[in-house]
């Protein structure tokens, strides 16, 4: 027989991973939904965000998130370096689609399995004051180590918005996805211009790793788990639309938090897969697309 | 008109709420030259894809040559005798410009084996001293030779030309048009979208106008220019 | 080459298997050995759809791990025999093959590559919920005693030279054919291949279950090989990585560049985990892997076609 509260227990768990879902996904709908740039190595780059944090927080004992902020320059540059590299490859030569994936697929392999040579494969955590703790609403328990990245991802997800909305490098990202011909009337450089983009995505990638060791332990081989994760939420979310990613990641954190509770966590994977399957099968424009 | 090679039979094709065709109607003779021209977004390119077996059709009835085509494949359609070529040229880029006659040759010219072999198309068409090269080696003109040559290779009944024309110089335009009058003489009815009046008007017989997904008139190219229903569709009110 | 001429090698091949088979050297050699043919045939396997059609597979473990699967199924319920289970390995990850062929309906390009990874973990998930074959814990195979043969790895190691030849013959003679043509167009243009008469989608069904059914079949001795099978090993992303990286280097658009690939890339791994370290040489896989494709996106065969036409 199933419990109600356990049921509310695990919408509430829900909704809470889905902020921290759309804080992972938010750098691939940037470069997959306005870029068209399949970056499958994005969940590297969040394993590698986490290793980040748990280096700074093992030796230093500097908390998790702070460390994911202090580290974005460092990650934006790496994701502007791997863009040109990308660009000059593939981008410029037109064959970006199928050998700039496997390109990618090379890139996620190399980070995983160097992750491994140096950390080895256990599992890794980090310690912070929050973690641990938490508070109770009418039977439902709040876990801070779930609320914490959760509003961090709300936040990033605000930050991004405004950014793509208000800015001039904001909305000339929008316009490379849209017409590259008014954009260099507007006087920008469209390569330039993805070359921002992707570096915020991978800067976005490397906080939310911190973000997720705070969550739960992390192994190299965690990458694997939120490829699906995060396409799925991408394609689910409309490709590029900002609204639609947490949206979508709040659909996939209650799925997936339900699933776990109703039939075992073995199970809760395979729905992130096969929501991604059906959402590619059925409607590859996503529930907001544009 | 006596049994049509083509027989378009009030067709719809809706994307969304939008109606790309309105029951569109047309009947083409075997040995025919047709211009069908309209403002861009008229229709003539969702007509042709409709025609060749690129899009399904809404509503209404394709016949070739008697038979009802309206459910097949593309590749049937070809094989039938229905060949396009494309506005924008899509070349087999890993084959030379020989090796991609021989797709068709192979996949669709077979059932109906007389007739010119790769070389030959290649040398009536001006692209014999390029057989062996790649298509990125190739000049712009010599793209849309060799999307032409491609088409001869299934060896046509009905051949549309979409655009075929675009963006060359006067002097190559004339090129292209005297091959596509050859095809017809040895037979071949053509069906030529146009954006270059000064090509159509010439080359056509009977000339169709499609607007907003309707066919809004038809006649001889002289005919044609004096309409003034065309003229408006052009020029806006 | 004439395809004679090809099938003689082939038989050539096998017996040279056959004659290292009896020699009776170091029984690492054909441990060893095993794993680089195995690679010869999922390379190959996977150039059929990824080199020849255009469209690249991620979830080569999938297709590999249900072969294994497929085994260890009938092992268990039935005791079959070893041929039994390479044929219905390869017929079982066939029709997944097929499966996936009609996905390319809705799905190009890269929406169809994230697809087969999705189906991967997806697969990946039930056999780890499915006790029967041993669930999550894996399932430990008891080799019988071994027939004809002086060791399960002899034995297994000519199986492989076998299905090995056999998988590249029958990738060479479609490739030649009007198939291989066919595949070539629709890689170049899909809209023009069908517009020139080619079935598209049959082709590309054609090409999906074949690759499947030898992608099976190169997993379905796996539990001899192994003797403990577990999801993870048996849907390791190895797979999926190799599978790209061998035709990648070797160059995809002859039966020859995944053999090459396979064979260069699979001795460095086998001589990386003996003298390095197994997870250094996964490291050389991607470093490889990925020089190719920004320097040599044509592979080895293509910088020899090159270098030749200077």
């Amino acid at each position: 027989m199933i419990s109600w509260d356990l049921v509310a227990n695990a919408v509430v768990a829900g909704i809470l991973l889905g902020g921290f879902y759309a804080a992972v996904s938010l750098g691939v709908s940037l470069t997959f939904g306005l870029l068209d740039v399949v970056n499958i190595a994005h969940p590297a780059f969040v394993i590698l965000g986490a290793y980040a944090a748990y280096m700074m927080n093992s030796t230093l004992g500097l908390d998790p998130i702070l460390t994911g902020v202090l580290f974005t320059p460092l990650f934006y540059a790496i994701g502007a370096g791997v863009y040109r590299i990308y660009y000059a490859s593939f981008e410029r030569r037109g064959e970006e689609s199928l050998r700039g994936l496997v390109f990618f697929f090379g890139v996620l392999f190399i980070i995983e399995v160097a992750l491994s040579l140096t950390y080895g494969v256990d599992y890794r955590l980090v310690e912070a004051v929050y973690i641990g703790k938490s508070i109770e609403l009418g039977g439902i328990g709040i876990a801070f180590r779930l609320l914490v990245p959760c509003v961090v991802g709300l936040l990033m997800t605000l930050a991004l918005y405004l950014f793509l909305s208000r800015t001039f490098y904001g909305r000339a990202v929008m316009g490379v996805s849209q017409d590259q011909v008014a954009l260099r009337l507007m006087g920008a450089d469209p390569v330039r211009i993805k070359t921002i983009a992707f570096g915020i995505g991978i800067a976005a990638a490397s906080l939310s790793g911190a973000l997720l060791i705070t969550i739960a332990p992390v192994v190299p081989s965690t990458d694997r788990d939120y490829i699906g994760r995060v396409f799925a939420i991408a394609v689910l979310g409309g490709l590029g639309s900002i609204g639609g990613t947490l949206v979508a990641s709040i659909i996939l954190g209650v799925a997936e938090s339900l699933m776990a509770t109703l039939f075992g966590p073995s199970w809760s994977l395979a729905v992130s897969f096969g929501i991604l399957l059906l959402a590619l099968a059925v409607r590859p424009a996503g529930l907001f697309g544009r | 008109m006596a049994d049509p090679l083509l027989e378009i039979d009030s067709i719809t094709k809706r994307f969304g709420g939008f109606l790309a065709l309105d029951r569109v109607s047309l009947r083409i003779r075997a040995g025919e030259r047709l211009g069908l021209i309209g403002p861009n977004g008229s229709g003539k390119t969702t007509l042709i894809n409709c025609v060749s077996g690129a899009l399904p059709t809404d509503a209404g009835r394709i016949l070739f040559e008697g038979r009802d085509v309206t459910r097949l494949p593309a590749h049937r359609r070809t094989r039938l005798g229905i060949v396009r070529s494309f506005q924008i040229p899509k070349p087999f880029a890993s084959m030379t410009v020989l090796e991609n006659l021989g797709i068709p040759l192979e996949y669709a010219g077979l059932a109906r084996a007389h007739g010119a072999g790769a070389m030959e198309i290649l040398t009536m068409i001006g692209l014999d001293a390029k057989a062996h090269l790649r298509p990125s080696g190739l000049t712009q003109i010599e793209m849309r030779k060799l999307e032409l040559a491609r088409a001869m290779a299934a060896r046509p009944k009905l051949l549309i030309s979409d655009e075929a024309m675009a963006g060359l110089s006067s002097a190559e335009v004339d090129d292209i048009l005297a091959i596509l009058f050859r095809l017809n003489e040895q037979g071949i009815t053509i069906i030529m979208i146009e954006h270059i009046m000064r090509a159509v008007m010439r080359f056509s017989k009977r000339v169709v106008v499609l607007d907003a997904g309707n066919r809004i008139a038809e006649g001889t190219p002289a005919e044609i220019v004096r309409n003034p229903a065309v003229e408006k569709a052009y020029l806006g009110e | 080459m004439k395809t004679r001429g090809a099938l003689a090698v082939g038989v050539a091949v096998i017996g040279l298997g056959l004659a290292l088979a009896g020699l009776g050297v170091n029984p690492y050699v054909y441990f060893a050995g095993y794993v680089v043919l195995q690679y010869v045939v999922i390379a190959t396997a996977w150039n059929v759809l990824g080199g020849y059609a255009g469209y690249v597979n991620f979830g080569t473990p999938a297709f590999f791990a249900l072969g294994a699967y497929t085994s260890i199924f009938l092992i268990e319920a039935l005791r079959a025999p070893l041929p039994v289970l390479i044929l219905s390995g390869g017929l079982v990850a066939a029709l997944l093959g097929l499966g996936i062929g009609y996905l390319t309906l809705r799905l190009k390009g890269v929406f169809f590559s994230i697809a087969t990874f999705a189906l991967s973990v997806v697969l990946q998930t039930l056999i780890i919920n499915w006790e029967y074959v041993g669930g999550a814990k894996g399932y430990t195979l008891i080799r019988p005693p071994v027939p004809f043969f002086r060791s399960w790895g002899v034995l297994l190691f000519t199986l492989m030279v076998a299905l090995a030849v056999v998988t590249v013959l029958v990738a060479r003679t479609i490739e030649r054919s009007w198939i291989g043509r066919g595949l070539a167009a629709l890689r170049d243009d899909e809209d023009a291949a069908e517009c020139m008469g080619v079935p598209t989608l049959r082709l590309k069904l054609f090409a999906t279950t074949l690759s499947g059914f030898f992608l099976g079949v190169a997993g379905a001795p796996f539990p001899y090989y192994v003797t403990y099978v577990e999801p993870s090993s048996a849907f390791d992303l190895n797979y999926a990585v190799n599978a790209l990286a061998m035709p990648m280097i070797g160059g995809t658009t002859t039966w020859l560049g995944p053999v090459i690939g396979a064979v260069l890339l699979g001795t460095a791994q086998q001589v990386a985990t003996v003298t390095i370290s197994s997870e250094l040489n996964l490291l050389i896989v991607g470093v490889v892997l990925v020089l190719f494709v920004v320097l040599a996106p044509e592979g080895l065969t293509g910088l020899v076609r090159k270098l030749r036409r200077r």
